[in-house]
C-alpha cells in the first residue's frame, strides 16, 4: 500500500482529482477549470479510505470491551459463523467512529435541532462518537445498577435480555434514547459483519462465504445465464482473493 | 448575440491576416501545405508547450544524457527565427546545423528530416513565416557536462547521421515511396521506434523493431507477425493512425500525444502510404516466438486467478477487449515484447488513451498500484503473456518492483 | 461579502454538468457558441474515481453516500404539511442527490422509458375521458408540447445513451415482445435487450400466463460495445451488481461522464468550472434579461460571469431554489393558489410485493439497474380507471440491481433483527427471495410544493429548500390498487410467502424510495400556471433556460430521466433553430 499517513489510507482529495491539476493554470478564478481532455496523473485513484494501523483508534480499552461483548451477542457464534467481535465488528465500528462517519463530516448539522416527526427521521444533535461514548457510558451505568457489572461482565443469555430490553425501549438510558442507541449499534454492527474486510471487519469474507454473497467481483457474463444454479464462486474483496496466491 | 458575432468576424480577420503575411501569389497553397507538413512532422511536440502560443518553444524533453529544450521557432527576430534565411532552415533540417555553426543535438530529429526534400522544406518556411512572433527566449541546451558541448556533435554525426534527401526505389509503386518518404522522413517513426546505440543513434539494421522511451516501450512496428503489427491489416494501421485505437490496440503514453497532434490530421492517402510501407517490409527472418509457459504452472494459475477478477469486466476473458475502448491483449504486439516496462506501467501507475475527433473517448486504465502486489502484477502479465495465442518471458516480480521504486522516484 | 470579480464575457453559461447540462452544453458548443459549464461538485473520471478494484464497495457508496451530494454543502428542508416546521434532511434517505460531473446520472440506475403520448396533455385528457371522476384534490395540468414534438428528441436521448431494449411500437405498429403500450416510436432502440437473470425471467412467464405482455425493461446498461452519435464508446455491461448508487468501472452504464463529456471537455470553445457553485442568475434592471451568473469557488471567493444566455440544468431542487433565490417568476402561494415558482411538486410512488420461495436460486448479487422485465398493463392509464376512484398507476417490473449484503439481506417480517434466528433466516433466505416493484405515478396537489425555508441555511448563508410533501389521496389509492394487482401475480408464481407493500402515507426522510423528484418550475403553454415554454425557455426572461424534471407538471409511473434527456435535446433544439436566429420569446402569448 502506498500514500500511507497517520495510518491513513488514501491519497488526498487535490492530489486525486484530476480537473485540480488545473487550479494553478487558472489563476484568475480558482475553481478548479478544465479545459481539454485531462492529462493522466501517474497512480491517480480515489481509493477507499481505512486504517492499516492497530490498536483501537476511538474506544478505550474499556469501551472496546463492552462494544465486543455486545457485537458477539448481536451476531453469535453457531455452526453458520465465528460471533460479531471474532468477525471484527467492533474493530470496523472503532475505525469508522474515528473517520469521517464518526462526526457525520459529511453531514449537515446546522441548528437548531428539535425531534420533529417521524417522517423527519434522524434529528439528533448527537454526532456518532457522542452516541456511542455516552451510551455505552449509560449501558455500564444501568448494568452496575442492576446487577453490579459491567455489561461484558454478564452471562450471555443475561446480555440477551438487556438487548433485547434496549431495542423495546424497556430501559432507560442516561443521556440517549435506549431505542435509537441500540439501533445505532445494531446498524453499524450489521454494516461491519457485511461490508468489505478492508473496513476491519467481515474477517475472511466469513459473511459473505455464509450467505455465498461472492463479494467485489465484476465480470458475472459467463453467469448470467445460469438460472437457479448455486455457482458456489470463491468470493473476493476489495483487498484480493485467496486465489491470487501461488500454489507450488 | 454579440460576442459569437465577434468572434466570427475575428476568425474571419484571422483567415485574411494568413493568406496576406507570405509573400508571392501562390503563397497562400505554400502556407497551407506548409502547415499540413508541420503537422505531419508534428511540430507542436517539441516546440508548443500545451496552453502557451503556437510554436513559442519550452517543451522539455527527457533524453538519457539529460534534458533538452524545444527552441522557439516563431518568427521573432531575438528569441525565434525571424534573423533565419531559408537556407538557414534549409541546413537545420538537412544536416542539423543551425546559424552560428551551430550543431543540433538528435533530440531534434535531422537524422530523419534530412530526408524531407527542399520543396517541401519550402513550404513548411513560407508557413513558419506566418505564425505570431513570440518573443520567448528558451535556453534549449539542459545537457550536463559533456553532453553539453555541441562540439561532442561532430563525432555523433560520423557516427550517427547520413545525410540527404530521400532516394525513391523505382522497382516500388508511388504509394510505397510515399510511405517510405514519410515514415523515414517527416513521420520520423524511427525516432521512437528504432531502438539506440549506445550514443543514441539509430541501429538502423533494427528499423522500428521497439525502443525504451522514457519509461514506456515504443513497440516493434516491424511486419513481424509475432513482435511486430504483421497481423494488421493496412486498413487497421490506418484506423489506428486516424483515431488512436484500432480492434488490436489503444494508443496511450507518448503515442496517443501523437496520434492527438499528428496522425489524426494526416489525409488518409497519406496514412493509407505509411500503411503499405510499413507492411511491405524486405526482412523475413522475424526471430521465432518463445513457446508460451504450461498453463498449469503456478505463476499461470495465479495470474488467472488475478485476470478473471481485476482485468476480465474491460479486456474480456479471452482477451479479446472491445474495439475503441479496452485494448485487445491476445496477440498485440506490446504484449508480446521483450522489454516489459510498458505493460508493467500502465498495470501500476495507469494510463489514459489518446481522444481524437473521431474516438474521443479517451478511455483510461485505472491504476492498480495501490491493490496489486509486485508478485501479482508479475504473475497476471505472465499470464496474460502466454495466453490466447500470446508468448513472451515471464514476468518477475523483482522487474515489477524496479518499475515501482523508479516511477515513484520521479 | 466583497463585491464578485467580474469575468470576461462568454457566449453560454451552463449550470450543472449532469445529464441534461452536458447535452445542452455539447449541442451548443456544437453550433460554435463559447460554452462554460459550472458543476458544484469534483470532475469525475472513470479510472480514478471508479477504479474497478475498488468500485465495489458498498459501506463507501450505499451507505455513507459519497457520490452523493453531501448534506453539508446542500440540502433541503422537509415537512408533510404547511401547518408543521420543515427540518433539514441532515442525511439522504428518500431520495439520492448526486454531486460532480456527471450528477446523479453516475450513481443512477439506467432505466430509460418514454413517457406516453398522453402524459403531455395529462390533465386534458383524463378530463375527457373521466370528466368530474378525476378526483378534485389533483392539480394534474398539460405540458404544452406533444408526443410528436418530444419523440425525435427521445430518439437522440436514447442513442446518446445507447439504450438496449425491444421496440413495443414501430411508427404505429405494435411489435411482439416489445412494451405495446409504448407512444409510436420512429426507430428501434439502438441496442438489443440486455440478458436476464432468473428472477425477471420467472415473473415474465407469470406475468404471460396471466395475459400480460412483458417486455425487457429499457436499459442504458449497454448490451453490447457501442458508440454514440458523438463518437464517444461504451463497453458492455459485466452485470456486476454494483450499479445503482455506484459508479460505473468499465464504461457499460450511461452518464454524462461516459456519453457526452469527453466529446465535449475536447472542444476547445468549452470549458468546465468544477467545484464552483453557482449562487445566483444575475438580471437587468427590467428583470427581463438574464446577464449571467455569481459563482462562489472552492476558496470562498465571488466571481460574476457574464453571458447571453443562461442554461439552468443542475438538480431539480437547485433549478427551483436559484430561480427563488434569484427572483425568477413569482413564487408560488398555495392559499392563494398564486405564483409559477415551487408549484407542482411531485414525487413517485414505490410499492413493491417481496417473496421468499424454498426452491429457487436467484443468484441476485448478478445484475444492475436497469436489467429486468416488466409489464405495464398496471401503468398510467393503461386499464379503465371508471368507478375506481383515482387516476394512474404503476410500472411493474422485477430489476434485480445486486445484493451486496449490507442492505439487501431479506427475510420475512417478523424475523428478529438479531441472534441466531436473524442469521439462520438470513442465509436461507439471501439467495431464494425476489421482488416485483411498481414504480407509480405521483400527482401534484395544491399543498405540495417547493419554497425558501425560512429557518436553515447553507454555508453561503443562502435559504435550504423546503419540501412540503405528502401523498395524495388519490395516490395511495392508486398504490393500494395496483400493488394488488401485483400481489395476484407474485401469488401465481407459487412463493412460500409474499407480502406486499404498497406505500403509504406519510411521506418520510426514513428508507429510500426514488430520487424521481419532479416540478417545482413546470412547462406548460400557460405563464400563468407555468414557469418554462415548451422549449424550455422563461417565460418573461427569453435568454433563460431552465431544464431538468423540473419542468413536469407531475410524474407518471416511470423513471424520468429519458425525459430529462429529451427535454435536454429539445431545450438544445430550440435554441440552434429558433432562438439564435431571432433572439427573443420563441412564443409569445
Amino acid at each position: 500500500m502506498t500514500d500511507k499517513s497517520k495510518g491513513f489510507t488514501r491519497r488526498q482529495i487535490l492530489v486525486s482529482s484530476a480537473a485540480s491539476l488545473a487550479v494553478g493554470a487558472a489563476a484568475s478564478a480558482k475553481a478548479a477549470t478544465v479545459a481539454g481532455t485531462p492529462g493522466w496523473i501517474p497512480f491517480d485513484h480515489n481509493g477507499p479510505m481505512h486504517y492499516d494501523t492497530p490498536g483501537w483508534q476511538f474506544f478505550t480499552a474499556e469501551e472496546a470491551r463492552e462494544v465486543e461483548a455486545i457485537v458477539e451477542r448481536l451476531i453469535p457464534a453457531d455452526d453458520l459463523s465465528v460471533s460479531g467481535k471474532d468477525a471484527g465488528c467492533a474493530v470496523f465500528i472503532d475505525r469508522q467512529l474515528a473517520g469521517e462517519y464518526g462526526t457525520f463530516a459529511r453531514l449537515y448539522r446546522e441548528g437548531p435541532f428539535t425531534p420533529g416527526t417521524p417522517a423527519q427521521a434522524d434529528q439528533s444533535p448527537l454526532v456518532p462518537q457522542e452516541r456511542y461514548r455516552i451510551g455505552l457510558a449509560a449501558l455500564g451505568k444501568y448494568c452496575q445498577a442492576q446487577f453490579q457489572k459491567p455489561f461484558s461482565g454478564l452471562e450471555g443469555e443475561q446480555r440477551d435480555k438487556v438487548l433485547t430490553d434496549l431495542e423495546k425501549g424497556a430501559i432507560t438510558l442516561e443521556g440517549i434514547d435506549a431505542q435509537f442507541f441500540f439501533q445505532q449499534v445494531l446498524g453499524n454492527t450489521m454494516e461491519g459483519f457485511f461490508a468489505d474486510p478492508i473496513y476491519g471487519g467481515n474477517r475472511d469474507m466469513v459473511s459473505w462465504k455464509m450467505i455465498g454473497f461472492p463479494g467485489a467481483r465484476y465480470d458475472y457474463r459467463d453467469y448470467i445465464a445460469l438460472h437457479n444454479q448455486k455457482l458456489d464462486l470463491v468470493p473476493l474483496s476489495i483487498i484480493g482473493s485467496s486465489a491470487w496466491n501461488k500454489k507450488g | 448575440m454579440k460576442t459569437t458575432l465577434s468572434l466570427c468576424a475575428g476568425l474571419l480577420a484571422l483567415s485574411l491576416g494568413t493568406a496576406n503575411a507570405a509573400s508571392g501569389g501562390d503563397s497562400y497553397n505554400l502556407v497551407q501545405k506548409g502547415r499540413y507538413l508541420a503537422t505531419l512532422g508534428d511540430c507542436t511536440a517539441c516546440h508548443t508547450q500545451p496552453g502557451k502560443p503556437l510554436f513559442a518553444g519550452g517543451v522539455s524533453i527527457d533524453t538519457p544524457f539529460g534534458k533538452l529544450v524545444g527552441a522557439n521557432i516563431t518568427p521573432d527576430p531575438e528569441t525565434g527565427i525571424g534573423g533565419w534565411s531559408f537556407e538557414d532552415f534549409q541546413n537545420v533540417m538537412s544536416k542539423g546545423h543551425a546559424p552560428g555553426d551551430k550543431r543540433l543535438y538528435g533530440a531534434m530529429p535531422y537524422t530523419a528530416y534530412t530526408k524531407v526534400s527542399r520543396e517541401d522544406n519550402q513550404a513548411i518556411w513560407a508557413y513558419l513565416q506566418t505564425v505570431q512572433p513570440v518573443h520567448n527566449p528558451v535556453e534549449t541546451n539542459l545537457l550536463p557536462f559533456p553532453f553539453n558541448l555541441r562540439s561532442s556533435l561532430i563525432a555523433w554525426n560520423l557516427l550517427n547521421f547520413e545525410e540527404g534527401e530521400f532516394k525513391p526505389d523505382a522497382k516500388k509503386s508511388e504509394q510505397w515511396n510515399r510511405g517510405a518518404y514519410l515514415v523515414q522522413g517527416l513521420g520520423h517513426c524511427g525516432t521512437c521506434h528504432t531502438p539506440k546505440s549506445l550514443t543514441g543513434g539509430d541501429k538502423n539494421d533494427a528499423f522500428l523493431a521497439g525502443a525504451d522511451l522514457q519509461g514506456w516501450v515504443a513497440p516493434n512496428i516491424t511486419a513481424d507477425p509475432h513482435a511486430g503489427i504483421g497481423a494488421w491489416s493496412v486498413e487497421e494501421i490506418v484506423q489506428y493512425l486516424k483515431t488512436g485505437a484500432n480492434r488490436f490496440d489503444i494508443a496511450s503514453g507518448p503515442m496517443a500525444e501523437a496520434v492527438e497532434h499528428s496522425t489524426q490530421h494526416w489525409k488518409d492517402e497519406d496514412l493509407m502510404a505509411v500503411a503499405v510501407y510499413l507492411k511491405d517490409d524486405p526482412r523475413t527472418d522475424w526471430p521465432k516466438p518463445v513457446e508460451p509457459l504450461a498453463a498449469d504452472s503456478p505463476a499461470m494459475v495465479a495470474g488467472k486467478a488475478i485476470y478473471a477478477d481485476r482485468c476480465s469486466a474491460c479486456h474480456v476473458g479471452s482477451g479479446e477487449g472491445i474495439a475503441h475502448l479496452f485494448p485487445k491483449l491476445a496477440k498485440a504486439p506490446l504484449v508480446n515484447a521483450a522489454d516489459t516496462a510498458s505493460l508493467i506501467r500502465v498495470v501500476l501507475a495507469g494510463s489514459r488513451a489518446g481522444g481524437t475527433e473521431a474516438a474521443p473517448t479517451a478511455p483510461a486504465m485505472p491504476s492498480f498500484a495501490w491493490n496489486l502486489s509486485d508478485e501479482n502484477i508479475a504473475d497476471v502479465l505472465t499470464y496474460v503473456r502466454n495466453s490466447w495465442g500470446n508468448s513472451a518471458s515471464p514476468v518477475s516480480s523483482a522487474e515489477v518492483t524496479d518499475l515501482r521504486d523508479s516511477l515513484n522516484e520521479r | 461579502m466583497a463585491t464578485p470579480k467580474k469575468l470576461p464575457a462568454t457566449d453560454v453559461v451552463v449550470v450543472g454538468l449532469g445529464w441534461a447540462g452536458s447535452i445542452i452544453a455539447k449541442e451548443l458548443a456544437d453550433e460554435g457558441l463559447n460554452v462554460m459549464g459550472f458543476e458544484r461538485g469534483p470532475w469525475r473520471d472513470t479510472a480514478v474515481d471508479f477504479n474497478l478494484a475498488s468500485a465495489t464497495d458498498e459501506l463507501r457508496y450505499n451507505r455513507r453516500q459519497e457520490l452523493m451530494l453531501r448534506t453539508k454543502q446542500n440540502t433541503c428542508t422537509m415537512r408533510n404539511t404547511p401547518a408543521e416546521t420543515a427540518l433539514p434532511m441532515r442525511d439522504w434517505g428518500s431520495f439520492h442527490p448526486g454531486n460532480g460531473t456527471g450528477g446523479a446520472g453516475n450513481h443512477w440506475a439506467g432505466i430509460t422509458f418514454r413517457f406516453q403520448p398522453t402524459e403531455f396533455r395529462l390533465a386534458s385528457y383524463l378530463q375527457e375521458r373521466y370528466g368530474k371522476e378525476v378526483p378534485a384534490e389533483l392539480t394534474l395540468q398539460d405540458w404544452g408540447t406533444t408526443w410528436e414534438e418530444m419523440e425525435p428528441h427521445y430518439d437522440a436521448f436514447e442513442r446518446l445513451a445507447g439504450v438496449s431494449g425491444k421496440a413495443g411500437n414501430l411508427n404505429g405498429t405494435v411489435v411482439e415482445g416489445g412494451n405495446p403500450f409504448e407512444g409510436a416510436r420512429s426507430r428501434e432502440y439502438p441496442n438489443p435487450p440486455t440478458a436476464q437473470t432468473y428472477a425477471p425471467t420467472l415473473f415474465a412467464e407469470a406475468a404471460r400466463n396471466l395475459g400480460y405482455k412483458p417486455f425487457p425493461v429499457p436499459s442504458a446498461l449497454a448490451s453490447q460495445a457501442y458508440t454514440n452519435q458523438y463518437g464517444v464508446t461504451m463497453g458492455p455491461c459485466t452485470f456486476c451488481g454494483f450499479c445503482t448508487n455506484y459508479g460505473c468501472a468499465n464504461y457499460s452504464k450511461a452518464s454524462a461522464i461516459v456519453n457526452v463529456l469527453p466529446a465535449l471537455i475536447r472542444k476547445p470553445n468549452f470549458t468546465a468550472k468544477t467545484n464552483a457553485e453557482v449562487l445566483k442568475v444575475t438580471l437587468d434592471s427590467t428583470g427581463k434579461k438574464a446577464t449571467g451568473i455569481i459563482y462562489v469557488d472552492a476558496n470562498g471567493d465571488q466571481f460574476e460571469q457574464p453571458a447571453e444566455i443562461v442554461v439552468v440544468a443542475a438538480f431539480i431542487f437547485e433549478n427551483v431554489r436559484l430561480m427563488l433565490l434569484s427572483g425568477v417568476g413569482q413564487p408560488y402561494d398555495p392559499v392563494t393558489n398564486t405564483g409559477t415558482t415551487g408549484r407542482n411538486y411531485a414525487y413517485q410512488t414505490a410499492n413493491s410485493v417481496r417473496m421468499f420461495f424454498d426452491d429457487k436460486n436467484f443468484n441476485p448479487f448478478i445484475g444492475g439497474g436497469a436489467i429486468g422485465m416488466g409489464i405495464d398493463e398496471f401503468n398510467n392509464d393503461n386499464f379503465d380507471h371508471a368507478g375506481l376512484g383515482f387516476v394512474g398507476g404503476g410500472s411493474t417490473r422485477v430489476t434485480p440491481i445486486g445484493a451486496a449484503p449490507i442492505d439487501s439481506r431479506p427475510v420475512p417480517p417478523g424475523t428478529p433483527a438479531w441472534g441466531s434466528q436473524w442469521k439462520k433466516a438470513t442465509v436461507e433466505n439471501y439467495a431464494s427471495s425476489m421482488s416485483i416493484g411498481c414504480e407509480a405515478s405521483s400527482y401534484s396537489k395544491r399543498t405540495n410544493y417547493l419554497s425558501l425555508d425560512p429557518n436553515y441555511t447553507d454555508p453561503h448563508g443562502r435559504p435550504l429548500l423546503r419540501i412540503t410533501f405528502d401523498f395524495p389521496e388519490n395516490d395511495l389509492r392508486m398504490a393500494e390498487y395496483c400493488t394488488n394487482k401485483v400481489a395476484e401475480i407474485a401469488k401465481s408464481m407459487n412463493p412460500r410467502a409474499f407480502f406486499p407493500s404498497p406505500r403509504k402515507g406519510p411521506w418520510a426522510n426514513t428508507s429510500y424510495q426514488s430520487s424521481h423528484i419532479v416540478g417545482g418550475f413546470i412547462m406548460g403553454a400557460d405563464p400563468k400556471n407555468s414557469s418554462v415554454n415548451k422549449h424550455l425557455q422563461v417565460w418573461g426572461v427569453p435568454n433563460l433556460f431552465v431544464v431538468g424534471s423540473s419542468a413536469f407538471p407531475q410524474n407518471p409511473g416511470y423513471n424520468p430521466t429519458g425525459t430529462v434527456g429529451a427535454l435536454a435535446f429539445k431545450a438544445a433544439d430550440a435554441i440552434r433553430r429558433l432562438y439564435l436566429k431571432r433572439p427573443g420569446e420563441m412564443i409569445s402569448v
